[in-house]
């Protein structure tokens, strides 16, 4: 791996953005960055601004009503980029599955990397869906 | 002091002002991690931080903002070469202002709300913390007899004993210029719910490191200023005590503090330091000190 290859593994910036979720799996997120789990210790920042991002985590399924906001955050990062979707509901739309203002999952919208399952799923297993995402860049 | 000598000065200050200031930003998210019970990142953190945005794809909103960033760095480096070619405080300091003027202009240029907000929260603590370094060069020029570098080095004796009053004055005009709590209110590393990143909202990728390596200049510089204090005699070393001491001492404020409110922070700069300045300038010419 080169110099530049190791600073994107090693220093992450990420976007939160909840798509409509119900808060269990953004509540997990924040978990992540508290003194618990410490995820500043790989380089992982909460940034809330999509153009210093480098990884888009995304809570809820896609809908009618904000995926316009998704695409819109999506485009404004600059490249490399990864998107993670965190939860049932973002991998396939979830309980909301075929409800008339759902779209389904977040890959109907943006291109996804990473799939991070669970009703919410676990701050361990948002924390390993980063660290697979990171895998993108370490090739590129 | 021979040409060469000075020109070497002033490559090294070049070459080795971001390597110091990206390790004390370094240490400082160490440090801060530790007092908040966590581990933190690796000390040369930032350096990756910034060869991974040096590698990003370029976005820019507009051609001035980009102008301006180039322009907040090479002006900084160029009050870096002055400082280390000893020459007059003065000009180091207005090369200073205009290179940091460079920000809040940049973003200012572009549409974005935040950036705004940013940008005019910016100019605010340039309001604060300007006029207290620029009266701090007078007590230092009436002790020194002259307003260059090089006439405090000639002075023989150390600043600190008679000026301690200006020192502290200057302390307040450095944690402005670091965005230290609580004068962290134009581009927040904290803030998101509130003006998103300020004044570098809109800069991203390559832009937004030269502006991270600006911001590590002109810590440096500032640092390098307080330095001053102590130059002369066989405690020279002292200087560089001064400097790390007086940095350690913003991480506490840093950590200790809430971001309060820009009017609080003009009131406080204004008030607070300006009298400082004023007070010791009233004792030089007195005598007292």
């Amino acid at each position: 791996m080169g110099i530049l290859s190791t600073s994107r593994v090693k220093s992450p910036w990420l976007l939160h953005f909840d798509c409509g979720s119900c808060n269990g799996c953004d509540i997990e997120i924040l978990a992540a960055l508290t003194p618990l789990y410490d995820i500043e210790r790989f380089g992982i920042v909460n940034m809330g601004n999509p153009k210093h991002a480098d990884v888009l985590l995304v809570t809820g399924p896609a809908n009618y009503r904000n995926y316009r906001v998704l695409r819109n955050l999506y485009e404004q990062m600059p490249d490399p980029k990864g998107v993670i979707v965190v939860g049932t509901c973002g991998c396939t739309g979830g309980v909301f599955h075929n409800c008339p203002n759902i779209i389904g999952g977040i890959d109907k919208v943006i291109p996804v990397d990473v799939y991070v399952p669970g009703c919410a799923a676990r701050p361990e297993a948002i924390i390993d869906g980063v660290v697979l995402a990171l895998k993108k860049f370490s090739r590129s | 002091m021979s040409t060469g000598w000075l020109i070497g000065s002033a490559v090294i200050a070049v070459i080795l002002a971001p390597l110091i200031g990206g390790l004390l930003r370094g240490i400082d998210r160490k440090l801060t991690a530790h007092m908040q019970g966590r581990i933190g990142p690796p000390i040369i953190q930032p350096f990756y931080d910034v060869i991974k945005l040096f590698g990003k794809k370029p976005m820019v909103a507009g051609g001035a903002q980009l102008a301006f960033a180039y322009a907040f760095l090479a002006l900084i480096i160029t009050a870096t070469v002055f400082f280390a070619l000893k020459q007059d405080l003065l000009v180091v300091l207005f090369i200073l202002f205009f290179g940091s003027l460079c920000l809040p202009l940049g973003a200012l240029s572009v549409k974005s709300p935040y950036s705004q907000l940013g940008g005019h929260r910016e100019l605010l603590q340039f309001l604060a913390y300007e006029p207290i370094l620029l009266l701090a060069a007078i007590p230092i020029a009436l002790k020194a007899e002259g307003f260059t570098i090089a006439s405090i080095f000639e002075y023989g004796q150390p600043l600190l004993p008679d000026l301690w009053i200006t020192f502290i004055a200057l302390l307040i005009a450095l944690a402005i210029v670091m965005r230290k709590s609580p004068f962290d209110i134009s581009g927040s590393e904290h803030a998101h719910q509130e003006l998103v990143r300020g004044v570098v909202t809109e800069y991203s990728g390559p832009y937004l490191a030269l502006i991270e390596l600006g911001h590590w200049y002109e810590m440096v510089l500032l640092l390098s200023i307080l330095g001053l204090f102590w130059v002369t005699g066989s405690l020279w070393w002292l200087s560089i005590i001064i400097a790390l001491a007086s940095w350690f001492i913003m991480l506490i404020v840093d950590n200790i503090n809430a971001r309060l409110t820009w009017s609080w922070m003009l009131r406080f700069a204004w008030g607070a330091g300006i009298s400082l300045v004023a007070l010791n300038i009233l004792f030089i010419n007195l005598g007292w000190m």
